[in-house]
């Protein structure tokens, strides 16, 4: 026999032991079916569609970042010009990349240019304000624009992603989409039913800070508290309303809102925190409170902050609401509590997300898909169910027709299945129902590959040439056409998967490996069975086809 | 050996007006179904909304149900039964809400008050157990584990959790997510009598279970709606330039006007049987492309061989010949293919019935396109052109020098063998 051809058949039965391998014999070799079934679940991983869950897009207001360096920067240049004397009018922000300074004093204008251009260049294009000969305007460059957006995006990935691990849902996804949508989050909870709870605790702001209440006084409402101050606040304070609602057994109940004049400046907030817990309340039995420890930096600006101002009342608030104001009794180095209606699991989710840090933007959900593991799993039974009785059917189909040369394209096909899945293992994709759309086209596509090929080979036969010749003929012939009509597609599932997402490109990719697997087996595999076969026979038989 | 066609021998080329005719019968009934639907039958994904899939273990009362909606304001909500061929009574609705602002606190509105709406209106009010067809596998695995029916004294916490996933595996998969009777978790393993006392004395059946939800904003259903034809669009041009690439520009226009055809027919009947366009259908469009354009490059190949080898043949003749010598090819595997995706459409399930519809209709069409549309188009070119005489001449459009063997050099590409 040609050296050849053995060649080529070790080298076909290599990679079919490896893809065989690679589906059932990992973690563990197997030692009976169920650990086989086993070992096959674990490597072809099912989307959401298939194996239920929940499936999450958000997208982070980037835009709240961007207009929040542009108040910082308002209250860094006062304070700069300040310190260095300059006069001027007004700095404020004109919108959420501008802001403008008014009047400067024309003496000194040489003087905030330079410190402008010395501290702020980076960031800052500075242009004098058209019609206005001592303003300027600053404007936040693109390049600073363009940072702030991707540090917004990867520090609240992070922190979600950190709150969701802590939630101890098995194998979550949360990655950053790209393109056109890259301030969106992509979050799937695989087998999560219920995404309230999830939903919750990626949403909370997580905004903690402690502020030193001005007045001792509470409001029942905003214009109240301001005529009590004879129409304006003290300065360096603001109102804020304190939590609202209360939790009981028929779900949150507003009880009515108080307002609060605190300290503008907090004087800790979350970034300062170690560590939070949540633990039971000893006076009230059946409810739970959050205790939190300070960082050692903290503590050391708490404890002298605690001991000048004892006696005074202390807001504890998170998300712009204030929690409790308990009274200053006595020094605080690094610990204190947030008191509240918390059941056990609020209080739990409420520790998580001070731990995990705070989202430096706020965070609005586009979609929210969830499949039920009862739906996903008759997906499942229906679609292999289905799968499984047609491929038998055209199995049984070539068999009848094609004898020998059908066997032969029976084997063709399982084969181009076992790499399809193989090689989806190996890249870790999932398997989801448009790749199941992939999976038939490729199994379409493969049966073309074999009819277009045996057909050849019989138009050979009828014209008279010997079996040899005709299936050499027959392939060569026949492999224009399977590289013509499996490039096409190939191209235009290249453009799916660049421009398409989530489905369309599982699709594009389950497509595209299950069509570079059937040239391999249609041609290469099938033209090695059929010289194989040719070499053992008779001369004068004539071809199984 | 089996044949289906000995030697057919049939003028394609001459029937093309019957085909074109056809085809304009074809796009006008489905167009004219759209138009007057007022577009497209558009799913979750492209109009944005909440959808709830909920099953009952009884057939449901679809008004009852409906004055339920109401009831929580939601007066503008469809409300689809979903019933399935090898499952004619599977008491599954199909709640939609449309979702009409951006906000997004208000889409999730709509899915607490649709619940609001079923447990007023089904819900188990007597008694305060909970919901055992609303049950997790961690809150089942708690319960068993306190309880400790089975006095588990060695990893108790992990045998109850296998224990609750075995139990509620039963309840998703053997009775699709709604149990109607406590006594039926008697067949899965390890369920002893106390197990299912525990069970019984802990939690009642609520009569239905929550199947399925989708929320999608309405921002996102126009965005995905866009970049869904842009991607058809793209995925056409990419086959048009390797077409044009590997024939002759006008097989890749004749090819991508076709498939063009085939999408708009199928488009057209999922109008006319009133299917709704999600994207999992988009994917069947794309899988139909492919395959559609897969049948005609075939028939094209058969063109640009045979015009090598028969110069002196009319290039309609040709033609016929070339699809004449690869129908058995072209029947057998559209036939097969067809087979699989009927048997899908058949046995597929709910979710999949959109989707292999497509299919379905995609095959047949798309087959028929590639001798009905495609080929005849080339034809109609050449024979406009003027050279629609002998083969040699025939395809070589935009060749100046239009010798033969140019003309074949061309077709037959350098360095392919």
């Amino acid at each position: 026999m040609n050296p050849n051809l053995k060649w080529r058949a070790l080298s076909i039965l290599l990679i079919i032991l490896f893809c065989v391998y690679y589906l059932v014999g990992l973690p563990d070799f197997p030692k009976s079916f169920a650990q086989v079934k086993e070992n096959f679940g674990h490597q072809i991983k099912l989307g959401l569609d298939l194996q239920g869950g929940t499936h999450l897009i958000l997208q982070v207001q980037v835009q709240e970042a961007i207009a929040q360096e542009t108040d910082q920067m308002v209250d860094r240049l006062t304070t700069e010009l300040r310190a260095k004397n300059i006069h001027y009018d007004e700095v404020r922000r004109a919108d959420d990349t501008h802001v403008l300074v008014r009047n400067i004093d024309p003496a000194q204008l040489s003087q905030f240019r330079d410190l402008v251009s010395a501290q702020y260049a980076n960031v800052w294009d500075l242009t004098p304000t058209a019609g206005d000969p001592s303003g300027y305007t600053l404007t936040l460059r693109a390049a600073a624009i363009a940072q702030i957006k991707d540090s917004t995006m990867t520090q609240s990935l992070e922190t979600i992603e950190r709150r969701i691990n802590a939630l101890g849902l098995t194998e979550p996804t949360i990655q950053r989409r790209g393109g056109r949508n890259d301030n969106e989050i992509l979050v799937q909870l695989p087998g999560e039913g219920d995404p309230t709870r999830a939903k919750a605790v990626i949403q909370a702001g997580g905004q903690l800070e402690l502020r030193l209440v001005e007045d001792v006084r509470t409001y029942s409402s905003e214009s109240e508290a301001l005529a009590a101050h004879g129409g304006i606040l003290p300065p360096g304070t603001e109102l804020v309303p304190g939590r609202s609602e209360t939790r009981n057994a028929s779900g949150i109940q507003d009880t009515g809102v108080t307002w609060y004049v605190l300290s503008r400046a907090p004087v800790v907030t979350g970034r300062d925190l170690r560590s939070a817990i949540e633990t039971r309340n000893t006076n009230n039995p059946g409810q739970f409170q959050v205790n939190f420890t300070l960082s050692p930096e903290a503590a050391r600006r708490f404890g002298p902050f605690t001991e000048t101002n004892k006696g005074r009342q202390m807001a504890i608030v998170l998300e712009h609401r204030v929690y409790s104001a308990p009274v200053i009794n006595g020094r605080i180095d690094d610990s204190g509590l947030i008191e509240g209606n918390f059941s056990q699991e609020s209080a739990h989710d409420l520790a998580l997300v001070l731990r995990a840090g705070a989202l430096p933007a706020s965070i609005k959900y586009l979609e929210e898909r969830t499949v039920g593991p009862s739906l996903g799993a008759d997906s499942i039974r229906h679609g292999v169910q289905a799968s499984v009785l047609s491929l038998v059917v055209v199995m049984l189909f070539m068999l009848v027709y094609y004898r020998f040369s059908g066997g032969n394209a029976v084997l063709a096909l399982i084969l181009n299945l076992i790499i399809l899945l193989a090689v989806l293992a190996l890249f870790g994709a999932v398997l989801t129902l448009p790749g199941i759309a992939g999976v038939i086209l490729t199994i379409g596509m493969g049966v073309d590959s074999n009819v277009l090929v045996f057909e050849r080979i019989r138009e050979e036969l009828r014209n008279g040439k010997s079996p040899g010749s005709a299936v050499d003929a027959g392939f060569d012939k026949a492999f224009v056409t399977i590289i013509d009509t499996h490039v096409t597609t190939v191209v235009s599932a290249f453009f799916l998967f660049l421009f398409g997402t989530g489905p369309i490109r599982g699709f594009a990719i389950t497509l595209t490996i299950g069509l570079i697997a059937n040239v391999f087996t249609a041609i290469y595999v099938s033209k090695t069975i059929f010289q194989y076969h040719l070499a053992k026979m008779d001369r004068q038989a004539e071809l199984s086809i | 050996m089996i044949e289906l066609f000995k030697q057919p021998n049939i003028n394609w080329m001459g029937k093309a007006k019957y085909f074109y005719a056809l085809s304009g019968i074809l796009l006008l009934a489905g167009w004219t179904s759209i138009i007057v639907n007022g577009g497209l039958r558009y799913g979750i994904d492209f109009k944005g909304g909440t959808n709830v899939d909920v099953r009952f273990a009884q057939p449901p009362n679809v008004d009852k149900l409906r004055s339920g909606l109401v009831a929580q304001g939601l007066g503008n909500t469809e409300i689809q039964s979903i019933s399935d061929i090898s499952n004619p009574s599977s008491n599954e609705v199909l709640i939609f809400v449309e979702g009409k602002t951006q906000d997004d606190s208000d889409l999730d509105a709509s899915r607490v008050k649709v619940l609001n709406a079923l447990n007023a209106t089904y819900g188990v009010a007597s008694s305060n157990k909970p919901d055992f067809n609303a049950a997790t596998p961690s809150s089942l695995a708690a319960f068993l584990s306190e309880k400790d029916p089975l006095f588990l004294s060695v990893n108790a916490g992990d045998r109850y959790q296998q224990l609750a996933k075995r139990i509620l595996d039963y309840r998703d998969k053997v009775s699709s997510g709604v149990l109607t009777n406590f006594d039926d978790l008697s067949k899965v393993g390890s369920v002893t009598p106390p197990v299912l006392t525990a069970i019984k004395n802990n939690y009642a059946l609520g009569p239905f279970a929550i199947r399925n939800v989708e929320i999608v904003g309405p921002k996102v259903g126009a965005e995905l709606r866009s970049q869904a034809i842009l991607v058809t669009l793209y995925a056409l041009g990419g086959m048009l330039v390797y077409i044009a690439f590997r024939f002759e520009w006008v097989y890749g226009a004749a090819a991508v006007l076709a498939v063009f055809h085939d999408v708009l027919i199928t488009l057209g009947f999922f109008s006319l049987l009133h299917f709704e366009i999600s994207l999992t259908v988009i994917a069947a469009l794309l899988t139909l492309v492919g395959y559609s354009m897969n049948d005609t490059i075939v028939i094209f190949d058969r063109i640009r061989e045979n015009s090598r080898l028969l110069r002196k043949e009319p290039f309609a003749d040709l033609v016929n010949k070339s699809i004449n010598q690869t129908l058995s090819r072209t029947i057998l595997t559209s036939g097969l293919t067809f087979l699989t995706v009927l048997v899908l459409f058949l046995m597929g399930g709910q979710v999949l019935r959109a989707f292999s519809f497509a299919l379905v209709v995609g095959i047949v069409v798309g087959t028929y396109s590639s001798f009905g549309i495609a080929a005849p188009l080339v034809v109609a070119w050449n024979h406009w052109r003027g050279r629609g005489l002998a083969a040699g001449t025939g395809p070589a459009a935009g060749n100046k020098t239009s010798g033969s063997e140019n003309v074949s050099g061309r077709l037959a590409p350098a360095g392919r063998r």
